[in-house]
């Protein structure tokens, strides 16, 4: 493999999926959010709610197009930079992708079509199960992808084929209902109704700010807030259920959340810190240059017990036998015996040589558990980026609580005071959109750069996975990506921002 | 009985029916495509320009999601052709890719105020993904005929033989033909569709004249593709999977599948009486029987490659590297889980088809454009 060729296709695969998901979490939200609106309009029949939606549902399109576009580059990329994985298990990992577009896209897609060409074509009724169908559309397809990056995060439901050196699917329920499948999706699609609510809201308060259609404003703040105050609610739970997953399943990735080097029961979490950049697992430097700790609670949210104990980064590199914990040099020693098997098995079976396949195929199967570990070089490559994963992490679960606050305040004011008195307030919604961006694209860089260098959990690590290409090529079409995204996405800003400026009265 | 009782190839055989399929609809949608070149040709104003891009608007979605459900079946199904055509001809596919994401954004931002790069580049970009992107398809489902060059390793991991990473299928002349005759198919069904989704006299006259004109080219280079593929070496696989050159290859496909023979058939003749009528008669109602002819011929063609003992993606590099249904198949769980979900194909074409009728019964016409109220694109 050529060098850095791995470091550019990651690059690509990041570039495409941050700017995907800058778009898509308001495809998840506003779709329903619109839809409740539409429903006030068509239970009210007043003219100032179905002027209310229209005025969203025109941002919605803006938004949309470009979600769907960076999104056909997301499915295949696995098949262009990610070849090797595409075929390793790609038995598994295309059915949600095949399923996703049978029941998803196409209801988001022919119904999205009616909700904007609709309004004088088909009955108000019809024009509203459209409406709804575009946001359960949105959110299905989310379920089927989410579902795919589960799976990679935690694989189950599947067994290796050493003929066909693939992975095959054994168990298409267990690849479905994965409890880190769900959480995730539970997450994902969480941090869309927030990012919408927030947007709602942000946008509302503009108004506000400048005493312009104030009606239309308080109206959707109403909305805006109700949506998001619950969608905080449910992402704490939710983002407590991933946490637990994430210690259950890679607690490599919950050590590096937590810039953790020493296992500790009764472990805390470190609520604001800075790391040292100095420490790494072999010197026994400080980890954090300062620190405030709520105490008992990583041990408490990940493992649901205050004093349960959490395996630290050096534990799980070298292992603790007290605890059970294997060491990875460990791991490497049997990934390479599968490895190894592997290709015995292979040369038998050209042989002919049935009884040696046979021994071979056990040897296999024995260690075909820590498969990946058999290309891991060095047992420190198992640690993802420490910092990265640190700080996201932390910038995601503090915006998120600013958030569940600010939401609660927006509702109170709202409703039971005069919203438009309260500047400072208002202010801070609308200066929380892009905070909202930020927390969602932090908790994917958790979520990804936090289980490097694997692109499959244990089974295949990111060098393996990528397509052999000369790096040229990628870093070509990287810098295509990256411009053309760019100004597709100044464009989108320009028009939407243009749009809130004409408003609810001028827009169409 | 259910699909888990069928033999794997059966299921494999399915399975290629439903990409034959897809692709034949997908073929079928490029209406949009061909109706995104006709933009400029059909109108003489800015207001039939904009009823011309609202016709066309309404559908573009659809064949977007054709693409990536075309996509999310290849890689679910025949995950071995995922792999090695998406990795190795890198750029053809990534070509393709970038015709169809300027195509997403330009019909929504064409119109909007502030829209950063101007009315005429987006109207560039959807003219682009019109032409090139569907030019640059059929060259890539042409190489299903002339091959590609690539050796699997002992992983099945893809070796791509040539620098180029799939650029190189444009220097095989031959692949020209069906990028051709596609761009002029498109332009094709693309008039037929504003011949029936649009009351207005003139767009209508023009319309015919631009089908008059496309009609012989893409019969040229129709003609011309077919003449080679059914005169040219084929790729064999036999019962215990050797490739093996063989003459007339696709000739023969035909005549052993006579079903599939009379399906070509029966799809040509069905798109040259649809260009007929509506040239002739002036009738307005021919792009479904245009539509369902170019389904029934794509299909056709493509069950000719992928049955018969057929080695659908053949490797010219390594003869023993290329991809069948058999060798590039999901396992026998995957695609009876997959089947299962596929019988929620025909509720979902039922439901386009009630949302499509829904929307059309209204044909589009100046009045309704100019209307204040009007979401345009």
């Amino acid at each position: 493999m050529e060098e850095h060729l791995v470091d550019w296709s990651r690059a690509q695969f990041a570039l495409t999926a941050i700017y995907h998901f800058l778009f898509v979490p308001l495809t998840l939200g506003l779709g329903f959010i619109v839809a409740i609106m539409e429903t006030i309009y068509v239970r009210t029949g007043s003219e100032e709610w179905k002027k209310i939606t229209k005025f969203w549902m025109t941002l919605f399109a803006i938004n949309f197009a470009i979600g769907v576009a960076t999104g056909l580059i997301m499915e295949f990329e696995f098949g262009t930079n990610w070849a090797n994985y595409s075929w390793f298990v790609g038995d598994i990992f295309g059915a949600p992708l095949a399923v996703e577009g049978i029941l998803a896209f196409f209801m988001e897609s022919t119904f999205f079509a009616v909700m904007f060409f609709g309004w004088n074509k088909v009955g108000k009724r019809f024009h509203l199960v459209s409406t709804w169908l575009v946001a359960v559309g949105s959110n299905l397809s989310a379920l089927w992808i989410l579902v795919a990056n589960g799976w990679m995060q935690y694989p189950v439901g599947m067994t290796f084929n050493p003929d066909t050196v693939r992975n095959e699917m054994t168990n298409f329920w267990e690849v479905l209902f994965s409890p880190v499948a769900i959480s995730k999706f539970l997450h994902t699609i969480g941090s869309g109704y927030m990012v919408s609510a927030l947007f709602v809201t942000g946008i509302s308060a503009w108004y506000l700010l400048r005493n312009r259609d104030v009606l239309f404003a308080k109206r959707s703040m109403i909305v805006g807030a109700t949506f998001g105050f619950v969608a905080s609610l449910f992402l704490t739970l939710s983002g407590d259920e991933s946490a637990h997953q994430v210690a259950l399943k890679q607690p490599v990735k919950l050590a590096a959340m937590e810039g953790l080097y020493e296992g500790r029961e009764s472990a805390g979490i470190v609520a604001v810190g800075i790391l040292n950049g100095d420490k790494n697992l072999t010197n026994d430097l400080e980890p954090y240059h300062f620190e405030i700790e709520i105490p008992y609670a990583l041990s408490l949210l990940g493992y649901h017990d205050a004093n349960a104990y959490v395996p630290g980064l050096r534990d799980l590199v070298y292992g603790n036998e007290e605890r059970g914990i294997i060491s990875t040099a460990e791991k490497m020693r049997r990934g390479r015996i599968a490895v190894n098997a592997l290709e015995a098995y292979k040369e038998a079976k050209k042989g002919g040589d049935i009884l040696k396949a046979a021994e071979a195929k056990k040897l296999l199967d024995e260690n075909m558990k820590y498969f990946g570990y058999g290309h891991i070089k060095a047992a420190e490559d198992v640690v993802p980026p420490i910092a990265l994963t640190f700080y996201t992490f932390h910038i995601m679960v503090t915006l998120g609580g600013w958030f569940l606050l600010l939401f609660a305040l927006l509702l109170f004011y709202v409703t039971k005071r005069d919203i438009s008195a309260y500047p400072l307030l208002l202010r801070s919604a609308l200066w929380s959109i892009p905070l909202g961006y930020i927390a969602a694209e932090a908790g994917w860089i958790v979520a990804e750069v936090g289980r490097q260098p694997w692109a499959i959990q244990d089974l295949m690590p990111v060098g393996i996975a990528a397509t052999k290409i000369a790096t040229t090529n990628v870093q070509i079409s990287f810098w295509l990506f990256a411009i053309l995204f760019t100004l597709l996405l100044i464009a989108e800003i320009r028009i939407m921002t243009k749009q809130i400026k004409i408003g609810p009265e001028g827009g169409h | 009985m259910g699909f888990g009782e069928l033999e794997l190839l059966t299921l494999q055989q399915y399975w290629w029916i439903i990409i034959a399929l897809l692709g034949g609809l997908f073929v079928f949608i490029m209406f949009v495509q061909g109706g995104q070149t006709l933009i400029d040709t059909l109108s003489d104003d800015e207001t039939e320009k904009t009823m011309l891009i609202n016709a066309i608007g309404r559908k573009w979605e659809l064949g977007f999601t054709t693409l990536v459900l075309f996509g999310g079946a290849l890689f679910a199904a025949f995950p071995l052709f995922y792999s090695t055509s998406f990795g190795g001809a890198y750029w053809v596919w990534l070509a393709i890719l970038f015709c169809f994401i300027i195509q997403a954004v330009s019909y929504e931002y064409r119109t909007k105020p502030d829209n950063f790069l101007g009315q005429k580049v987006y109207e560039s970009f959807l003219k682009i993904n019109g032409s090139v992107g569907v030019f640059l398809l059929g060259v890539a489902i042409s190489t299903f005929f002339s091959g590609a060059e690539f050796v699997l390793d002992s992983n099945r991991f893809v070796e791509w033989q040539n620098p180029l990473r799939g650029l190189e299928a444009l220097a095989n002349p031959y692949n020209y033909l069906l990028g051709f005759a596609l761009v002029f198919l498109a332009r094709i069904s693309g008039a037929l569709y504003y011949l029936s989704s649009i009351d207005h006299e003139p767009i209508r006259d023009k319309a015919v004249v631009s089908i008059r004109f496309n009609m012989p080219l893409f019969l040229l280079f129709f003609l011309s593709f077919m003449g080679w593929i059914l005169t040219k070496d084929g790729y064999a696989v036999s019962a215990s999977g050797v490739v093996t050159i063989e003459s007339y290859k696709y000739l023969h496909n035909f005549l052993d599948m006579p079903f599939v023979l009379i399906m070509f058939i029966a799809g040509v003749v069905m798109v040259i009486f649809a260009v007929f009528s509506a040239v002739v008669y002036r009738k307005t109602c021919c792009i479904k029987t245009g539509g369902a002819g170019i389904v029934l011929t794509v299909m056709a063609i493509l069950l000719n490659v992928g049955f018969n003992g057929t080695a659908y993606y053949p490797s010219t590099s390594d003869l023993q590297s290329s991809l069948t249904i058999v060798n590039s198949s999901g396992s026998h769980y995957t695609l009876t889980a997959m089947s299962y979900a596929s019988l929620m194909v025909p509720f979902v074409l039922g439901y386009i088809a009630l949302a499509w009728y829904s929307m059309d019964r209204v044909r589009i016409t100046k009045e309704e454009i100019e209307s204040p109220d009007a979401h345009n694109y």
